[in-house]
């Protein structure tokens, strides 16, 4: 059995969706935690510098583009893989089938997918491009802040933020992609899990909970910051 | 429980061939009783076709007691009808009501062709059994009981396993298609069992490919097929045939499968 087999059989095709899945949530907790120090209450100090240092560490840059590799083998597989299950069955039942066993959002795992890949794209744009690939082929670029009485002289993406989220239409298209991430995680994180051979039912059952767990708190604290930025809550 | 009668509407797919364009056939069914089984609902209203001298509706059925999987039909939009954990044979037509309108339809997966109206060709999933499902030993004489000892709580999931009767519903629920709770019932009863370990991997490698040959989909763990399974079959099962399939894939010889 070669490694092509393995990748390319209906296991191996979900295997990569599971490890390249679990992966990107991994990388939403650094993101949710580095992004959570716009609320310590001094202007974003603690924000900037946090984020500075990810912009500027070599280390974090090469991870970097490891998570670009993985969001593009993870929609490239799950829309070939939509694409390939949804041509299993080429006459549709007329009474349609019955959902009395499964979730409507586990079922629409493309659909989710597909709405929180126009979600990054605006996040990307917003954020990622100008702080960057700012000051190149005219892409805006972010203002400056100053601290440790100017010794520091860094990014403010913090400024940036509370800029961008004092649009009510950002907000909301922020918030609805977060619930769209909400719900892809509440069916993406277990399943990944399943996916990957585990079966006792004990951890199973502890595994589901804990993914409904953290897609509630992690999209829950991504949706209240451009919320709490339009409000005034942070400054 | 009580006995009634009740008139019923049915709108019933109706297919020449595998070839040719199907269509629904409404029929009215007066005179029912609660206490016929879907089927028995089906031969009286094939006789009076019959005597009418018209096609009677094909379907598929054998042992009408719930055991062998044949009596595969979409009954409003659910396989195998209303009830849980029941084969079509074993729904009764006290599930229904006087006035009821029941639209019935064949499985429907390209892996599942139409042969004739409500009767699909399953072979797909003899062939997944084929590729690997068996022990291949002789058996010679029986052996003494206790020379292979099994643990009580793997022989009852083993046994919970092996109950599957191969009807296809799982596949007929999974907006994917896809066969995993099958051949995951059929890999997990002889991965659980010590008879089982000599073919462990070949076994779960070949029916495997053979499924994904067959144009089954991959499995997305919806959980439908559970649902609409009528030997009610754990989805544990699909995640214990990943695990295996990633045992054998992982520590294979290139020459394996
Ligand atoms: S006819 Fe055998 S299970 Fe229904």
């Amino acid at each position: 059995m070669t490694w092509k087999q393995v990748f390319t059989s209906s296991i191996g095709k979900k295997l990569v969706m599971g490890l390249t899945g679990l992966f990107l949530i991994s990388f939403l907790i650094v993101h949710v935690g580095l992004n959570a120090c716009i609320w310590v209450p001094d202007h974003g100090e603690t924000f900037n510098k946090g984020a500075n240092f990810m912009g500027t560490m070599i280390l974090v840059r090469i991870i970097e583009v490891g998570l670009f590799l993985g969001i593009l083998l993870h929609v490239y597989q799950g829309y070939l893989l939509t694409a390939q299950n949804n041509s299993r069955r080429s006459q549709n039942y007329t009474a349609g089938y019955g959902n009395k066993g499964s979730s409507w959002y586990s079922r629409s795992m493309g659909l989710l997918g597909t709405l929180i890949l126009l979600f990054l794209i605006m996040h990307i744009y917003h954020f990622w491009t100008p702080s960057r690939l700012g000051g190149m082929w005219g892409i805006h670029e972010l203002g400056e802040a100053d601290y440790n009485n100017g010794a520091v002289h860094i990014h403010n993406l913090y400024g940036e933020m509370i800029q961008v989220f004092q649009n009510p239409v950002v907000v909301i298209l922020y918030v609805l992609g977060c619930l769209s991430l909400a719900y892809h995680l509440a069916h993406g994180f277990h399943s990944a899990f399943r996916t990957m051979g585990l079966h006792n039912r004990r951890y199973a059952k502890m595994i589901r909970n804990f993914g409904y767990g953290f897609s509630i708190v992690v999209c829950l604290a991504f949706a209240m910051m451009p919320v709490s930025i339009y409000f005034g809550w942070v400054k | 429980m009580e006995h009634y009668n009740m008139n019923l509407t049915l709108k019933v797919w109706r297919q020449k061939n595998e070839k040719e364009k199907g269509h629904f056939e409404t029929y009215s069914v007066p005179g029912i009783s609660s206490e016929m089984s879907f089927l028995e609902m089906f031969d009286v209203l094939n006789e009076r076709l019959i005597n009418e001298g018209k096609e009677p509706i094909a379907f598929d059925h054998d042992c009408r007691e719930g055991i062998c999987g044949a009596c595969s039909m979409h009954i409003n939009g659910k396989a195998h009808g209303p009830w849980a954990g029941t084969t079509t044979c074993q729904l009764h037509m006290r599930a229904f009501k006087d006035g009821d309108t029941i639209v019935v339809e064949p499985w429907r997966a390209n892996a599942f062709p139409v042969i004739k109206d409500l009767v699909t060709d399953r072979s797909a999933l003899d062939r997944i059994i084929a590729a690997g499902g068996y022990i291949s030993v002789n058996t010679g004489n029986a052996v003494d009981g206790n020379s292979l000892p099994v643990e009580k709580d793997k022989a009852d999931t083993a046994f919970a396993a092996a109950a599957c009767i191969g009807c296809g519903a799982c596949v007929a629920a999974c907006k994917n298609s896809s066969a995993m709770l099958f051949t995951g019932a059929k890999v997990s009863h002889l991965a659980l069992l010590p008879q089982g370990n000599p073919e462990r991997k070949t076994r779960v490698v070949n029916m495997i490919a053979q499924m994904d040959k067959e144009g089954f989909g991959s499995c997305t763990f919806t959980m439908e097929c559970e649902a609409a399974c009528p030997k009610e079959i754990s989805v544990n099962n699909i995640a214990r045939l990943n695990a295996e399939y990633m045992r054998a894939a992982f520590t294979a010889e290139e020459t394996m499968g």
